[in-house]
């Protein structure tokens, strides 16, 4: 309750760097059932509008010399393409819609979430994790059917020595569930953190008008927000790219276990 | 001593924020908004997987593949068209060689035409010349003879007068054979 009074009076500074990533209602002030529209919602659908805004419409044209939002959809796709093509092989361009879809959405959720005052989704690890888990299931149940037990090969290493075959193995069975973990831990803990140092940067900021360490204070935490931002751009472009490589790493896995 | 105070009691401030923010915990580990989230986020990735997968990558990858075409068809009628470029080149430089040639047989040609006419000309010319100078000639001859008659007429004449007026009686023969004696000598 104090921190809340002094978040309203005039001295002291307001660290709340975690309120940004409240889950609250859109509409009223209710309990949060699994179907009320919360910002969750309002920022998911937004990440969605973008997309389809620039690939559907902007793709409505099928201009021989694109227009500048066809064309930025055209190279999207062609980054992605190939990105699948190259890592996981011919056959994998069939889940390429899948693998875009990924990219798509963790890369127009966080450049959404960079947007002050917004709310970004993959900074949950609700989220992420769905996302991650879910292709790690999705990926599993494919190299099973597609290899059938010869996915277990995966693990097997038949050009280690045959003493260390086993011991291999346990590792391998182990970093493979580890993957989805980090796969999804590091894209919530990478946005988050993000925000977060960007938010108690942001706390310093209103410093000279409580006292003079301010005229120091201000300046150089106004500057550090604006270095973050600028990482923070960057790390919402990487991390997507992180995540969608290795959708593309795991896929290839699924699809040629062999080593 | 105020500004101390101050910036005590923000500090103080901040960290009463912090155990509070503790205390709540982090948002992302409020598990009562999980399926909230979780909800959502199926039906944002099944919209955004919808509209990919049926309207928009079908849809680009039509338009990548039209471009590639196009281009390539392009470049195929570049390459003709330079080929064609350099065939006129060649037929033109041919053109060009055989008119050459054509030209010289042409020069040669006239240059013979007008040799043979010069030739006839100034054998022509030269028939002439002769012809007039033997014409001149002769002219010249029957003029020296008339002269030489005329001037033993004349000395004849002028021989018997002299005689006559001597007081001799003059012998027309004898003067005759005097004056031609007197021409030649």
């Amino acid at each position: 309750m104090a921190g809340e009074a002094q978040a309203h009076g005039e001295g002291g500074l307001a660290f709340h760097p975690l309120d940004q990533f409240k889950v609250t209602p859109l509409f009223g002030d209710g309990p949060i059932e699994w179907y009320t529209p919360t910002n969750v919602t309002l920022w998911m659908a937004l990440a969605a509008i973008v997309i389809i805004l620039v690939f559907a419409v902007g793709s409505k044209g099928r201009a021989l010399i694109p227009s500048r939002v066809q064309s930025l959809g055209e190279m999207a796709y062609g980054f992605v393409y190939k990105m699948v093509e190259d890592v996981a092989g011919h056959d994998g361009a069939k889940f390429f819609p899948l693998i875009m879809t990924l990219f798509l959405f963790i890369l127009s959720a966080n450049m959404l979430g960079l947007l002050p005052g917004s709310f970004t989704p993959t900074s949950h690890i609700a989220v992420t994790a769905i996302l991650g888990f879910g292709f790690f299931i999705f990926v599993t149940v494919l190299g099973f059917v597609k290899n059938g037990a010869h996915f277990l090969g995966l693990f097997w290493m038949s050009d280690a020595p045959l003493i260390l075959r086993p011991i291999i193995a346990v590792i391998e069975v182990i970093s493979y569930f580890v993957r989805p973990v980090s796969h999804s831990i590091r894209l919530a803990g990478n946005i988050m953190a993000g925000h977060a140092v960007m938010k108690v940067f942001a706390a310093f900021a209103p410093m000279i008008l409580i006292s003079a360490i301010g005229v120091v204070v201000t300046p150089v935490s106004i500057l550090a927000i604006t270095a973050i931002y600028a990482l923070e751009v960057l790390v919402a472009f990487i991390q997507a790219y992180v995540f969608t490589i290795l959708a593309c790493v795991y896929l290839k896995d699924a699809l040629h276990p062999g080593h | 001593m105020t500004t101390t105070n101050t910036t005590t009691e923000a500090v103080a401030g901040a960290a009463e924020a912090g155990h509070e923010a503790a205390k709540a915990g982090m948002p992302q580990l409020d598990f009562s908004t999980f399926p909230n989230q979780i909800f959502w986020l199926l039906v944002t990735l099944l919209v955004i997987y919808f509209v990919l997968s049926r309207v928009a990558l079908p849809r680009i990858g039509a338009t990548l593949a039209e471009r590639k075409g196009a281009i390539t068809n392009d470049l195929a009628a570049a390459e003709e068209l330079k080929l064609k470029a350099v065939a006129a080149e060649k037929a033109y430089n041919d053109a060009l060689v055989s008119a050459r040639v054509e030209a010289g047989k042409i020069v040669a040609q006239a240059k013979a035409d007008i040799q043979k006419d010069l030739d006839a000309a100034i054998a022509r010319a030269d028939a002439e010349i002769a012809a007039k100078a033997a014409e001149s000639e002769k002219s010249i001859g029957e003029i020296r003879a008339g002269a030489l008659e005329a001037v033993t007429a004349v000395a004849t004449d002028t021989a018997g007068e002299l005689v006559a007026a001597l007081g001799g009686k003059a012998d027309a023969a004898a003067v005759q054979a005097a004056v031609t004696a007197a021409l030649k000598g």
